[in-house]
């Protein structure tokens, strides 16, 4: 069955008001508000028998609001539909309802998406950082964390910020011009 | 029973064992021989590569993702540019693609050598461990022939590939699956006729089919657990559909059910990449849009633009157009895929990979609970975790 019937199908379950679907690239994406993610969510569960949750993750849109979209990509074991549910969080104390109750493959990349950009799960059976270590201080995928260089001790080496290393070219940079600074994010 | 025997023990395995393949760290708690809970502990690996990635290139970027699952670095270049090339709309050219599926098939090989040898090893059969790390140096050899690194080759670009097969590659990657079969077959006698590998897996780390289905399991494992689940099949990608192959499926969920799936798959993979050789077909390695692809080499003493468009390219790099894109893979693990953000500068503003070992090593806990500890080993093995792409 292709993709754009999908939508088509979850259409009846899920409050159509407060989601948009979309079409891109062959893959089906339906936008939802955080109110009505995990009725969206239960929904493709039951009634489009996607079963497995085959990703999920985040991204940070800064300068742009809502800041934070999350992205959870759903399929089918045995089977090719595939359906990606996109949501966006504010960046005031970002926080989504668990996923954990109706996909339990949520619980470590929810703790991921919480590590790296700092997202509450409400509900999480066990929401704690699991790549950094415990004690870490900020969300390192955010726009506005810096990738540093650790100091040396050696004479003569001015450590760079890597990003500072490969020059920045703006979308649609005209030809011929030179890399210009990054956007300081914040 | 008194409150002193009943007590559980909390014993910390790892980061540093040699059967956790790496920095794996695994708390059990123990009562007697049975673990009671076991909480992995993940990150000792973590290197920061997503985050690194979002201030290189997309050419760069290649150095990276090979060191993501290091052990199947073909695929994780796949993965990645069959990701940027669709949010180009940019398609390789015929050979192009058939050298990509045959690389792959070729490191699926190698990588599923790698899981045999580690897991043997794991339960002391040294001699099985010695045969498939030499048999895996026959692949190594070949990714030598056609990128010049025998591991992270950094061979693929977006739009094809970097070069063209040696001359001597076709002839000694034929000799390879040549001999594959007689080799396989060496190491399923050594092993289904071995009363301590059968006793140690069978039964063992079993994972039910719904379980693996909701823990997010890929791969061998869920293929292990009774689900025909490859997406080389059901989403076909990079030209698979053209060849003729079937998917090993087992329904026990054990240890030696995953075991038995990876033996055929290796099978499965030399009959591709054997339709691949004998189809190989002509033409050049990568798209003519000097926009996308460098020049050649030779190019570059007697054009101006192609100098121009070699500098640009190196410099600068592409500029995607903005949106995000995510195409599914089946890397040896399981599924794999990028997930893509471009804002239409010169470098990505999210790269996500969606690592098959970082989910498969969920299931770990539901295998072993209420299980003795001594088949904590066999899991970890059996699930065929790169620390790599679980913690990236």
């Amino acid at each position: 069955m292709s993709q754009a019937s999908i939508l088509d199908r979850l259409r009846p379950h899920v409050p159509w008001g407060l989601t948009t679907p979309r079409e891109e690239r062959g893959r089906a994406i339906l936008l939802a508000t955080p109110g009505v993610l995990l009725e969206v969510l239960q929904a493709v569960r039951t009634h489009l028998a996607l079963d497995c949750l085959v990703d999920l993750t985040c991204w940070d849109r800064l300068p742009a609001s809502p800041r934070f979209e999350l992205v959870y990509l759903l399929g089918q074991a045995g089977g090719a539909d595939r359906l990606t549910v996109k949501v966006q969080v504010e960046s005031t104390q970002p926080q989504l309802p668990t996923a954990t109750a109706i996909y339990p493959a949520a619980a470590w990349p929810e703790r991921e998406v919480f590590d790296m950009f700092g997202i509450v799960f409400t509900g999480h059976p066990d929401l704690r950082r699991i790549l950094m270590p415990d004690d870490w201080e900020g969300h390192p995928l955010r726009r506005d964390y810096p990738l540093t260089e650790e100091a040396v001790e050696f004479s003569g080496h001015t450590p760079k910020v890597p990003s500072e290393i490969v020059p920045f070219f703006p979308p649609r940079s005209p030809s011929g011009s030179g890399g210009e600074a990054p956007p300081v994010p914040g | 029973m008194s409150d002193l025997t009943r007590e559980t023990l909390t014993l910390n395995m790892g980061p540093q064992h040699p059967s956790t393949h790496g920095v794996l760290r695994l708390v059990l708690e123990l009562e007697g021989e049975l673990v009671q809970k076991c909480t992995p502990v993940i990150g000792y690996l973590h290197t920061g590569i997503e985050k690194e990635m979002e201030t290189r290139t997309y050419l760069q970027n290649v150095t990276l993702v090979d060191r993501i699952e290091y052990v199947a670095s073909y695929m994780e270049e796949m993965a990645f540019y069959l990701s940027v090339e669709r949010l180009m709309g940019v398609e390789p050219p015929p050979r192009a693609r058939a050298i990509r599926v045959l690389m792959c098939e070729l490191n699926r090989i190698a990588s599923h050598l790698v899981y045999l040898g580690s897991a043997c090893l794991d339960l002391n059969i040294s001699s099985v461990f010695m045969y498939c790390f030499a048999d895996r140096e026959r692949f190594l050899d070949l990714s030598e022939m056609v990128s010049g690194q025998r591991m992270m080759p950094g061979y693929f670009r977006v739009g094809g590939v970097q070069e063209d097969l040696p001359p001597e590659f076709i002839p000694a990657a034929r000799a390879f699956l040549e001999s594959l079969p007689r080799r396989v077959d060496e190491y399923e006698r050594l092993l289904n006729d071995n009363l301590i590998w059968r006793q140690r897996t069978e039964g063992v780390a079993v994972l039910s089919r719904e379980n693996a289905i909701a823990l997010g399991a890929t791969g061998p494992v869920l293929r292990g657990s009774g689900v025909a689940h490859d997406v080389r099949k059901l989403l076909p990608y990079g030209g698979y559909d053209d060849f003729a192959f079937e998917v090993p499926v087992r329904g026990e969920g054990d240890a030696y059910a995953r075991y038995l799936v990876r033996m055929e798959e290796m099978r499965q993979s030399r009959a591709i990449a054997q339709q691949v050789l004998d189809r190989l077909p002509d033409g050049p390695v990568i798209v003519a849009d000097r926009k996308v692809a460098l020049p050649p080499r030779h190019e570059l003493a007697t054009s101006m633009e192609a100098v121009i468009h070699q500098f640009k390219l190196v410099s600068e790099g592409l500029h995607p157009p903005v949106g995000d894109s995510y195409v599914a893979t089946e890397s040896a693990r399981g599924e794999k895929g990028y997930y893509v953000v471009s804002d239409g500068s010169n470098r990505p503003v999210r790269v996500h990979v969606r690592a098959p070992s970082f989910y498969n090593l969920q299931s770990l806990a539901t295998m072993i609970e209420g299980r003795p500890l001594a088949d904590v080993v066999v899991a970890v093995a059996s699930i065929d975790i790169i620390l790599g792409d679980v913690d990236r």
